[in-house]
């Protein structure tokens, strides 16, 4: 079966497999299960979904109890409640004792394209890597969710995922072994890195190509395990090129480009550029396309950011 | 039925919980004195007769859980860790100290026998239903149960827990409420009042029983009625006095989280001393 394109679709149909695959897995939800896909697993497993209502915080602390009893707890809200509303649960009741609870932050970015500020998640990344122990995963495309949900069953400790709601393009290799803390390179190139996440990918692999018609060769790595940073491998793939840019759907504080500047410390490294949001909050907008285009999280911005850093250079 | 030997045996074994919680913060030293002294007779009680607990096997997955959201009275509960010999009696002079094993607040990465990390106030209830919920569908024969404070009462996620309880019809789960009516910086009436707590859980579908939470019989007789509550949860709403025991410490905001004088430190022993030198001769 071909995989979906739409990534919370993806993560359902995974959620369900997990659940197939152990039976202590358990979700909970707070009334965005049509949202988030967390229904499916609701459909399969009706005594192991707990709908908590729209109450995020004592669904966060719940989800410490159940792992302290023995359960592999799944949690659900859109990325912008979820990281916020109850930041002070999971710092305390899940990261403090390094409960193994799974946080999915569905509509991250500015996916949720409709509803606006209040909805889209531009901070959560930050958030979520300020906290002791906490690994924090982007996937993509739907593949690598699939890939992902698998090693997230085994991994120890709190995970914070981070979903787009939309159909993304396909990146990433299918048959290729996979495990969470690796960056991906997907292309390479001896002029410039980007080093992207989430739908910033696929954007990365665009301005790569229309650089290349230009005579500019660009290397583009997957940042989807955003922390803990395979420092070893950002090192690496930032050594030999005279650019380094980084493009995320976030704001440029805290974000994964800040992750890799932090993974460079210490190391003489090219100029780096990020592709952000400029520390402001989203808006609505009738599609997700033109929004990211009014935040400059493009293909061209991407390109634009390897041309500036060269010219200099 | 509790017999008077069992009423008489966890009165001593209170007094006893409250001399150390006294001897762990010592002198000169701030300590969370009051909310741990209401408590002393309900820990007792859950500790040293009412739970499912082997000092000796304290991951058993089929015990029953202790937690208490009101983390800052920890004290009290160390006491009975200290008395049941989970916690060396060493350890009680090291309370908050760098290389001890005793934290400021709850810690189960710390600390043998400690079930969460609590403190936050109000997120004790909601891990206690996700604890629950997780015995139940594995059919453990566990009961959680959930220590409150009367001041922690308005924290909104309480009242969440509250509701989810209800929602899912969790009868494995004892919340109690320390009334002793003195939050952090004053009477809990004068601070944030908060009326009709009996109403409020019964509201939210809870089987609600009052009781002296200075009175063991009362206690004993509590805890085995809310065992009885099928297919909805039950909470004791228990009245305490803040600091109970200790004259200069009752009622007193002031030793919420005080300092003891060494004065006042051997009034509090030799006050304790007196009572249990008057429980003997009963």
């Amino acid at each position: 079966m071909a995989p979906v394109k739409n990534l919370r679709e993806a993560y359902g149909q995974a959620l369900v497999a997990l659940g197939k695959q152990d039976r202590h897995v358990v979700a909970l939800e707070a009334d965005l299960g049509k949202s988030t896909r967390s229904i499916l697993f609701q459909g399969e497993f009706p005594d192991r979904y707990f709908e908590m209502g729209i109450a995020e915080q004592n669904m966060a602390s719940t989800a410490a109890g159940l792992a302290l009893a023995g359960k592999i707890p799944f949690m659900h809200s859109f990325a912008v409640f979820v990281s916020g509303r109850t930041y002070d649960q999971l710092r305390n009741s899940i990261c403090i004792p390094g409960l193994s609870v799974r946080i999915c932050g569905s509509s991250c970015g500015l996916s949720d394209f409709g509803d606006g500020k209040t909805h889209q998640a531009l901070e959560d990344v930050a958030i979520m890597r300020a906290l002791p122990g906490m690994t924090v995963l982007c996937p993509a495309d739907s593949i690598e969710v699939a890939k992902m949900m698998q090693c997230v069953l085994e991994w120890k400790g709190p995970v914070y995922l981070r979903i787009n709601r939309n159909d993304l393009p396909f990146v990433c290799p299918e048959n290729e072994p996979y495990r969470i803390g690796k960056v991906w390179r997907l292309r390479d190139g001896s002029d410039a890195a980007v080093f992207a996440s989430g739908v910033m990918v696929s954007k990365a692999l665009e301005a790569a190509e229309v650089l290349a018609k230009g005579g500019i060769s660009v290397r583009v790595l997957n940042v989807s395990t955003i922390k803990p940073i395979d420092r070893e491998a950002v090192v690496a793939f930032a050594d030999g090129v005279r650019a380094i840019v980084t493009a995320e759907e976030h704001n440029l504080v805290g974000g994964m480009g800040s992750s890799v500047v932090e993974a460079l410390r210490g190391v003489r490294h090219a100029p780096v550029e990020f592709v952000g949001v400029q520390d402001s909050f989203g808006q609505s907008a009738e599609n997700y396309e033109i929004l990211l285009q009014h935040f400059g999280l493009t293909a061209a911005a991407v390109a634009d950011a390897v041309r500036r850093l060269l010219q200099a250079a | 039925m509790a017999t008077s030997d069992t009423v008489k045996r966890l009165c001593r074994i209170a007094l006893q919980l409250r001399a150390d919680v006294v001897e762990m913060i010592g002198v000169g030293k701030a300590g969370h004195l009051g909310g741990s002294l209401s408590l002393a007779e309900i820990v007792a009680a859950l500790y040293f007769h009412k739970m499912r607990f082997d000092p000796k096997h304290v991951t058993d997955p089929d015990r029953d859980r202790f937690l208490l959201s009101k983390g800052h009275a920890v004290l009290i509960q160390y006491a009975a860790l200290i008395e049941h010999g989970v916690i060396p009696r060493a350890e009680l002079k090291q309370v908050k100290t760098l290389g001890g094993l005793l934290q400021g607040h709850p810690d189960m990465v710390k600390t043998p026998g400690m079930e969460a990390v609590t403190g936050s106030l109000g997120q004790g209830l909601s891990i206690g239903v996700g604890m629950a919920l997780a015995l139940r569908l594995d059919g453990r024969p566990s009961r959680v149960y959930v220590i409150m404070g009367d001041g922690e009462l308005s924290e909104g996620q309480i009242w969440e827990a509250a509701m989810a309880a209800r929602r899912f019809h969790v009868d494995n789960l004892t919340g109690i409420v320390d009334r002793n009516r003195v939050q952090a910086t004053g009477p809990t009436k004068d601070v944030f009042d908060i009326p009709d707590i009996e109403r409020k859980w019964e509201a939210c579908g809870w089987h609600v029983i009052t009781v002296n939470g200075h009175d063991v019989a009362q206690v004993l007789e509590a805890l085995d009625a809310a065992e009885r509550v099928k297919g909805r949860p039950a909470v004791i709403v228990a009245d305490t006095v803040k600091g109970k025991g200790i004259s200069f410490a009752e009622h007193n905001a002031a030793f919420h989280n005080g300092i003891m004088t060494e004065e006042q430190y051997r009034q509090a022993m030799a006050e304790l001393d007196a009572r249990r030198a008057e429980l003997a001769r009963a």
